[in-house]
This record gives structure tokens, sequence and C-alpha cells, in this order.
């Protein structure tokens, strides 16, 4: 190229790609700040077994280590709260995936024309101000107070932020973007698949993870109401209050805490995983 | 556009446009008048800037002549579909590397994925892009996405290349390299350009002709043929003859401004 008039190229042209500058250094590292919170709980924990309740009413708040030793390190405990726990998380994945589904293709069918969007929005809007609670005895009503009953409370609970947030993360796709479609004359189904979808990508899975949360929300929910079959972490929870089983019961909402956790980082690092490399998100 | 015979010879006998805008006038839906009275030819091998005061309807112009709008009244008749069109963004797909974003357009238009692979791969060593070509748009600096959005429109070698203040957001070095880059592009594809700017000297510098517009509604007030040869020697900026000629360009576009 003979005609070329500017200098090689060189790393210049390049972005380096700066992190957002931190805050402030700080010299505590960042996991002692969380450390003391927890310890301080603990502290207090402590304090009101020992001091502010008496050896009757211990049972209330028993201290941290009884939960260890008379609960988790039981086998016998340790393994319903376990199966409790998988049962829990089946159901809670069945519904996210339902949810997912459906939210998804809600919001890509409202996306497609203006007239489904206005007919079919109100409904979305309706779904999440109605106290799904009250709903749930009718659920077993109709669907029986078995499995199927409870995956549908977990659908019902998900649905929403599924819906909204793959409908914002299609109507945000740039203007200048869907021209550059419309000019060469891509198809509906084409500016779908190859524009509006993957633009919604981050959008859909920040939805998802929000969702997961509320699925196994709605698994525990669903089980304090649907006794008939195998017990989840819902219905062992109940038992056990029933029967004041306080360590088993604090057990219990470990399990159901650290399953609520879990789910929710594994669909973070899912997030991060596909569209993590080319997103540039504000959160990091 | 077939409907009319009755005045055939006079556009017969001048010389073929690619695109040609008579007597157009762009009203939008909400009653704004962007353009009126414009005609405007542009000649195969023409290389042809705009600049006016913003808002004086410079990208109107080009949605004309696109299709992506349609003028009020008057005619745009463009000759060709092989239209590259180059935004003031440089509107990549963040979720694809250069180069599958500069795949993109051959993949709306169906071309068959062996050839696309081919004129990507070209159009990336025309730009300068080669050894980005796994960069995410993120990575890349402004010159750079630009480039890219260049590259994906040579991959269609348009016959027709509209650019709307390509080069606005870029620093000054970046756009001076990149206004000689187009002008390598410009003598060896030979496509006919029609250039937005709002800088005086990039126009004078990238065309064979200038044409200044007036505020609104907007309509062409004056017109400059650009004597200098192509390709153009970069030294050509600091000549007398250059800066007499932005001198007049100025000129009328300040005499646009007051009118
Ligand atoms: N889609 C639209 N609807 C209504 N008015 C518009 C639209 N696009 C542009 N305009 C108006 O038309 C005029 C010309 O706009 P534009 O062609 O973008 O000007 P320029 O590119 O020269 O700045 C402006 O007054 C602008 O507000
Ligand atoms: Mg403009």
């Amino acid at each position: 190229m003979t005609t070329t008039v500017w200098a090689p190229k060189t790393e210049v042209e390049t972005k380096s790609i700066v992190k957002p500058a931190a805050r402030r250094k700080s010299r505590v590292p960042s996991f002692v700040p969380p450390l003391i919170v927890a310890t301080a709980v603990l502290a207090v924990w402590y304090l009101v077994s020992y001091v502010f309740l008496d050896q009757t009413r211990r049972f209330l708040l028993p201290p941290p280590h009884e939960i260890f030793t008379g609960a988790i390190f039981v086998p016998d405990i340790l393994a319903d709260i376990g199966l409790a726990s998988l049962r829990t998380t089946i159901v809670a994945l069945i519904g996210l995936l339902i949810a997912i589904v459906l939210g998804v293709a809600w919001a890509v069918a409202m996306s497609q024309a203006r007239w489904l969007e206005t007919s079919l929005f109100p409904y979305a809007v309706i779904l999440q101000c109605i106290p799904i609670l009250a709903l749930v005895p009718l659920i077993g009503f109709w669907f029986g107070f078995e499995y199927p009953a409870r995956v549908i409370v977990c659908v019902m609970i998900a649905l929403f932020p599924m819906v909204s947030n793959t409908l914002f993360g299609i109507q945000s796709v740039d203007p200048g973007q869907r021209e550059l479609f419309r000019l060469h004359g891509a198809a509906r189904w084409t500016v779908l698949r190859k524009l509006e979808f993957p633009n919604a990508l981050p959008a859909i899975f920040a939805g998802m993870r929000i969702s997961a949360g509320l699925a196994v929300v709605g698994a525990i929910v669903g089980d304090f109401f649907f006794r008939r079959g195998e017990p989840g972490l819902g219905a062992l929870i109940s038992n056990y209050q029933a029967q004041i089983q306080s360590e088993e019961l604090f057990a219990a909402i470990i399990a159901a805490s650290l399953l609520g956790i879990v789910i929710f980082a594994a669909f973070g690092w899912l997030s991060r995983a596909v569209v993590g490399t080319w997103y540039e998100s504000s959160d990091r | 556009m077939p409907v009319q015979t009755a005045e055939p010879l006079i556009a017969a006998t001048t010389a073929p446009t690619i695109v040609g805008f008579s007597s157009v006038e762009m009203k939008y839906p909400d009653g704004t008048i962007a353009l009126s009275g414009v005609d405007l030819d542009i000649a195969p091998g023409e290389f042809v800037s705009v600049v006016g005061p913003s808002g004086c309807g410079k990208s109107t112009l080009l949605r004309l002549a696109s299709g992506l709008e349609h003028a009020s009244s008057g005619e745009v008749d463009v000759a060709t579909d092989r239209i590259g069109y180059v935004f003031q963004d440089a509107t990549l797909l963040p979720w694809r590397s250069v180069e599958r974003n500069v795949e993109l357009l051959a993949e709306l238009h169906g071309v068959p994925s062996a050839e696309r692979k081919a004129k990507a791969k070209a159009a990336i060593g025309l730009t300068d892009l080669t050894g980005f070509e796994k960069h995410l748009p993120k990575q890349l600096s402004g010159g750079m996405k630009m480039r890219t959005s260049l590259a994906r429109a040579l991959t269609l070698d348009p016959e027709l290349f509209l650019f709307d203040e390509p080069f606005g957001a870029l620093d000054e070095i970046t756009r001076e390299r990149l206004n000689d880059e187009l002008i390598r592009l410009f003598a060896e594809r030979r496509f006919a350009g029609l250039f937005i700017t709002h800088s005086v000297s990039e126009a004078v510098y990238l065309s064979t002709r200038v044409v200044v517009m007036s505020g609104r509604p907007g309509g062409i007030v004056a017109e400059f043929e650009v004597p200098f040869p192509m390709p153009r020697d970069p030294e050509i900026r600091y000549s007398a003859e250059f800066a007499a000629l932005t001198g007049e360009v100025h000129h009328a576009l300040r005499k646009g401004y007051s009118a």
C-alpha cells in the first residue's frame, strides 16, 4: 500500500482496559469487616442464649454450637435435612426453568407487536401485585397437594422478573443498531435472533438471579401448604417448629439460607460466564 | 418512479448520477420541515462533503438517500442498491468480535459463509485492523471502532458511501489519520461519497466538491469544486490555496447562518 501515509499501528491505539479507580486503597483485607460483624452477631447470640434466657426458655434461641452438636452433627437429622433440601432444590429448579421459558416467551411476544404488549403487559403487572400467598390454597384446591402444586407456586412467584427484565433488555436495543438492521433488510426474526435477544441476555441473566431466589422462596412456601408427598425443607421446618425441636429447626433454616445463597451465586457465575466477556456491567 | 415519461430527454443528456435529489422537501410527521428545495446530483467517482449548522437537515439528507426515510415531496433517485452507511456512532454489536462485526452485513444479505469470511478478511486488511480480529468492541479505541464500522460497510463493495459525521467524536490526530485512510480507500475503490461533517477543513481535504447548507428549513446555499488532485497530499492542508478555499467555505457558512 504505497499511499498509506500514517505511521504503523502501535499499541497506542488499543485502549488499555482500566479498572474503575478503587475508592481508596484500604490496608484492611476485604474479608475482615464482615468477619468482625459475624463475631459481633455470635457474641450477641451467646449473650441472649445464656444471659437473657433462663434454662427453661433457652430452646427459643439455642447457643450456636448446640445447633451443630444437637442437629448438624447427628447423622439421621443431617440426612433428613439433606434430603429435604434436595427435594426443595428440585422443585425450585423445575419451577425456575418453567418461569424462565414462559417469561422469556411472554416478553418476546410482547416485543414483537405493540398490540400484544398493550394487551399482555397489564397482566404481568397484576401477576406481580397479587400476593401469591393468597392464591396458594386455591392452587392446592385445583392442582392437588403434591409436587405439581409446589412447582406452580414457584413459577408464579418467579415469573415476573423474567418477563420484565427480558422486555427491558429487548427494548433497550440501541436505535442506531436497529436502523442498521433495517437498512439491510433484516427480517423481524433475524432482528430478534441477531440483535434483540443477544442484547437482552445481560438483563435476562439479571432476571434469572432474582427469579432463582424467589423460586427457592416459592418452593419452601409451597411446602408449608402442600404436605402430601415427601417433605421438603418447608414441611421439615414446620414439623420441627410444631415439635419444638429448636436445634433441628435452626439447622433447617441454615440449610434453606445456604440453598438460597448457592442458587444466587450459581446464576451469578453463569451470567459472568456467558455475557461477562463482552458486557460492561457497572457492578463488579 | 418510472411513471413520468414526459420530460426524459434533458435528464438523459446530463452525466449519470448515482444519487440525485430534485426539489426535495422533507417534512417529519410532527410538522418539522427539515429540508426544502434541495437539488443535488452526485456522479460516480465524486466525493461530496456537506457542511452546515446543526439541525439544518444534513442527517436527513442521508436518511433520504439510504431509503430509511421518504421525501414528502420532490424526488430522490438512487441508482444503486450497494450503499454503505457509516454513522457517527460505530454501532458495533458489543457481543461480537471485530471479525464477526465486520461479517454482519454480508450475513444479513445472505452471502455464503466462505465468501463472507473472505470479504471480511479483505476489509479488515484494507482498514488496517489485521491482528485485532478477535478483539471485542470494548477493547478498542474510538478510532479502531470507527475503522471496524468502515470495514463492515466495505464488505458490501458499496457504489455509494454515506457518512454521517463519522469522525466527529475522535481526537484530531486520529481524525487526520482516518481522513488519509479514507482518501486512500476512495482512490482505490472509486465509490461515490456523500460525507457530512462540521469541520470545514475536513470537508475540503476529503472531497471533490463541498456543499454548504443553511439553517432551518435546510437548503443548499453554496457549492465549491475542490481542484486538488486525488489522492491528496497531506501537505496540501498547509498550502495557501487550501487556506483560501476553506476561508471561502467558512464565509459561505457564516452567511448561511445569518440568512
Ligand atoms: N424523526 C424526526 N422527527 C421529527 N423531527 C426530526 C426527526 N429527525 C430530525 N428532525 C428534525 O429535523 C431537523 C433536521 O435534523 P437533522 O437532519 O438531524 O439535522 P443535522 O443532521 O443537520 O443536525 C432538526 O430540526 C431535527 O430536530
Ligand atoms: Mg446529524
